[in-house]
């Protein structure tokens, strides 16, 4: 090697230091995408003039796109873009309004439901929806060996609406003519209407299920506002605007880019960066942030869940009423709503939050008394405290209704030690903590919570509390022969004011009985820039982005 | 040489087959049940049931272990239990974003690190030198997770230099040929795109070469530091060479093995451990692939994803060796 060689070489190798630093440092200049798009610009959009491409932000990926075999949100979400329901939810509202059906009727006995269609809806494949392809979409939901059921796929909210195999709800759907659905049902199911509206029940167009068969997971094709267009797995999901689109007016958007993100104050940056245009999960310490921020909203989702702490009833411990009695009456909930919500939340009293109908305001909560709660645990038979330290199951991930569950779990551990009750906290990895929860084994007291499905009581209170959902959702045990009774009786009752009173005499039961500490009812948080506009978030969080637009 | 790379190739086969048996053995101790993590709450017993049977999960695990070995022989890596698509075509933009992550980390770490090391040993005791000790210190022990999240506050948000997040420009994105995007873009002929995904590879691959870098700087000041004390350099300086020669050319040379391991070590561990980084730039690489099967239980991907970090690791191990050989004649006899 000469000399000048050796020379040029170590020289190269300085000069790509000093590039790489003066980039660094510099900020490369030049282009200015990914720095702040200047007001009134289109940021790589598709020319001059008004934004029309949405970029949303959201935590996690979706697991497959086609609505009927899935039950989580992620997937459903995008569902809801691409597909329509016979019926839907009026906006921000649990409250049904015509879909794909135009108009319906009951039979007397409850027992028949016949749908008008609406004519001259065609799926995003040209093919034409009609009173057939609902029938198709329901028999392949319902029957076992539909030939259009693919490898592994399972259709579970259908069998959990509907009933499973052997005691399904529907009997019968056929197409009276081609705009007439009739359904039969076995037996009279007082949600029926709310159920159809699900977004699991959409109606995906048949030719494309029979063409593209095991891939049509992820090509979903149906009548929905916006067209699938592509998806990169963890990354983006696209779509664009079905000019076809049956709701006059409507999409106003051009595309729509949803971006997982999975860090909720990385997704914050990246909203201020103006990389996204609107974010779910906003951090309740970032939204301090938006204040005085005029070039960002802070928008509230309507809530419509609950965060509790649950007594596990397998411990002899909690056998007594009492000592569940006196623990509810030692949690400050307003002050762990004020420290780590952000004050974005509300106490909660029942297992269902007050937006829902057949709510009981008339019961009492367990007032913070800590006086109260030892002169309980007296009464219990235990003067000075319970003897063993308890284990403690604290989220380890964080969901919309409990942000930082360990945090509140420390808060709460604080409030306990002052009445003589020691807690251990645990926080395994998730998977491992539902299960644990779920065998009851380990844990003695838990923190969970639920979002709910589709605005009927019969969602937060059966689902979590009667003994029906032993093991699964009712991961307390806990079992009330009076409460079953009522609320399968509420099930089959057709008049909603009657079930509304038979749901109030549930939560008086529940709260007599204590099987939980109702913790909050929160506020999911999200921002968006301040010139996105008819974007109104739905109770359950999955909402039709159908009359967004951007001034 | 040649022999000596026939020979290195050779010992491979027994490690991964080692590989397979303990990333296999281990991620079946994992407790809980695949199908009910998969299918959720509100899936019914039967369901659960028929996913099990589906997946071969109610046979005995060295019958599994028999079964997954036949099927990766045929280079078939299974399905994924939560997407139901194949691992090997479904991994692949995950690898790619990965590789495209830890080259250019590694790129930031090796230029960076290497020259402070050196500099810092042939000005030894300057306040070059002390600077950038300090500076390694501190980057050994920075939390990544803290790091990104201030890199995209400083020159994301406040100074509005650099995007926070992604691969490109997601308002008008690349199109994937062979899913690293750099080349993509150049492929697409879309030069003004190939600066914008340099720039989207900036932030991230310093939040991830950090930690390298520090640890190569200290490796190359002390192993400089060690040669330059020896005969030959003293020689070569008796000998008139301008110092920039001696410790570029004569010294590096010899300080360049204990380097080169460190190098390899830590490109390895970067493929693994980039899950922090990739959370927080939404990278979708495959750490966060593995995160998400292993929190969904997704056993098939867990292990092909582990088994494709090992074999790379396995690589880049071999690629170190053959280096050293090249570096050190002695070395390809033992």
């Amino acid at each position: 090697m000469s000399k000048k060689y050796a020379k040029n070489k170590a020289w190269t190798v300085l000069l790509v230091l000093a590039l790489g630093a003066v980039l660094a440092l510099s900020g490369c200049g030049g282009s200015n995408e990914g720095a702040k798009p200047e007001a009134g610009k289109t940021p790589g959009g598709a020319g001059e003039g008004v934004q029309d491409t949405l970029i949303y932000g959201r935590g996690g990926d979706s697991v497959a796109l086609d609505p009927a075999i899935v039950t989580e949100s992620e997937s459903l979400k995008i569902g809801m873009q691409v597909f329509d329901t016979l019926l839907e939810y009026k906006e921000s509202t649990t409250e049904i309004q015509p879909g794909l059906a135009e108009s319906w009727e009951v039979s007397p006995d409850g027992l028949i439901y016949t749908f008008k269609l609406r004519q001259g809806v065609k799926f995003h494949d040209g093919s034409d929806f009609n009173a057939e392809a609902v029938v198709f979409n329901f028999n392949r939901w319902s029957d076992p060996k539909s030939p259009y059921k693919f490898e592994g796929d399972s259709y579970d909210y259908y069998d959990s609406m509907f009933g499973p195999e052997g005691s399904r709800v529907i009997k019968e759907v056929k197409a009276v003519d081609a705009n007439t659905v009739q359904f039969t049902l076995t037996k009279p199911q007082a949600p029926f209407l709310q159920n159809i509206a699900m977004p699991s029940f959409s109606i995906a167009s048949p030719k494309a299920i029979q063409e593209k068969k095991a891939d049509f997971k992820s090509n979903p094709v149906g009548t929905g506002p916006f067209v699938f267009k592509e998806w990169k797995r963890n990354d983006t999901i696209t779509l664009e605007k079905n000019p076809n689109y049956w709701k006059e007016g409507q999409p106003k958007l051009a595309k729509i880019i949803v971006r997982s993100i999975p860090d909720n104050t990385a997704r914050f940056n990246a909203l201020q960066n103006g990389e996204i245009d609107l974010m779910e999960d906003l951090n309740p310490d970032d939204a301090k942030q938006l204040e005085g921020n005029n070039e960002l909203q802070k928008i509230e989702r309507p809530s419509f869940n609950v965060a509790y702490i649950g007594f596990n009833l397998k411990k002899k411990v909690f056998n007594n009423p009492k000592v569940r009695q006196a623990l509810n009456h030692a949690v400050n909930k307003q002050a762990i709503i004020d420290a780590l919500f952000a004050g974005e939340a509300k106490p909660a009293v029942n297992p269902m939050p007050p937006t829902l109908w057949g709510y009981d305001d008339s019961i009492q909560d367990y007032t913070y008394d800590l006086d109260k709660a030892k002169s309980l645990l007296v009464e219990a038979g235990y003067p000075n405290g319970l003897p063993e330290p308890l284990t403690f199951y604290a989220m380890p991930v964080s969901r919309p209704y409990m942000p930082d569950g360990k945090k509140v779990a420390e808060a709460i551990q604080a409030d306990f030690e002052k009445i003589g009750v020691k807690v251990n906290i645990q926080s395994p990895e998730w998977a491992t903590y539902l299960e644990d929860l779920k065998a009851g084994q380990k844990d003695d007291l838990y923190m969970l919570g639920w979002n709910g499905d589709n605005g009927d009581p019969d969602n937060f209170l059966y689902t979590l509390l009667d003994k029906d959902t032993i093991p699964g959702n009712n991961r307390s045990f806990y079992v009330n022969e009076e409460l079953h009774k009522i609320l399968v009786k509420a099930q089959v009752e057709v008049d909603q004011d009657k079930r509304a009173e038979l749901y109030k005499q549930a939560q008086f039961i529940i709260k007599q009985d204590a099987p939980w500490i109702p913790l909050v009812h929160s506020t999911p948080l999200m921002a968006g820039k301040v010139n996105l506009k008819g974007f109104v978030p739905a109770p359950g969080g999955i909402e039709s982005y159908s009359s967004v637009y951007f001034e | 040489m040649n022999s000596y790379i026939v020979k290195r190739l050779a010992v491979l086969i027994p490690v991964l087959l080692g590989m397979t048996l303990i990333v296999f053995s281990i991620i079946h101790a994992i407790p809980g049940d695949p199908a009910e993590t998969i299918l959720g709450d509100k899936a019914t017993e039967q369901s659960k049931q028929a996913l099990r049977e589906q997946l071969g999960l109610d046979k005995p695990w060295l019958q599994q272990y028999g079964t997954y070995l036949g099927e990766l022989a045929h280079g078939d890596l299974g399905d994924s239990i939560r997407t139901r698509q194949p691992i090997a075509r479904e991994m692949l933009p995950y690898l790619a974003a990965t590789l495209e992550l830890t080259v250019a980390s590694m790129f930031f770490a090796i230029v960076v690190g290497m020259n402070a090391g050196i500099v810092s040993a042939w000005k030894r005791n300057s306040w070059f030198d002390y600077v950038s000790m300090v500076i390694a210190l501190v980057g050994v022990s920075m939390p990544i997770f803290w790091l990104g999240l201030m890199e995209q506050w400083i020159f994301a948000n406040k100074l509005h230099w650099l995007p926070s997040i992604g691969r490109m420009n997601s308002r008008d994105p690349v199109e994937a040929v062979t899913h690293l995007a750099i080349i993509d873009a150049m492929v697409g002929g879309r030069m003004e795109q190939v600066w914008t995904v340099i720039k989207h590879l900036i932030l991230p691959s310093i939040a991830l070469g950090t930690i390298p870098m520090a640890v190569i700087a200290r490796i190359t000041r002390s192993s400089m530091l060690e040669v330059m004390d020896s005969d030959y350099i003293r020689t070569a300086r008796a000998k008139g060479l301008a110092s920039f020669q001696v410790v570029y050319k004569h010294a590096l040379k010899n300080a360049a093995i204990p380097v080169l391991t460190i190098i390899g070590l830590q490109t390895g561990s970067l493929l693994g451990g980039a899950v922090l980084t990739e959370t927080i730039f939404a990278w979708p690489g495959i750490g966060r692939y593995i995160f998400e099967a292993i929190s969904s239980r997704d056993y098939p991907v867990i292990q092909s994803g582990i088994l494709t970090i090992a074999f790379l690791f396995v690589i880049i191990n071999l690629i170190v060796d053959l280096l050293y050989a090249v570096l050190d004649r002695r070395i390809r006899y033992q």
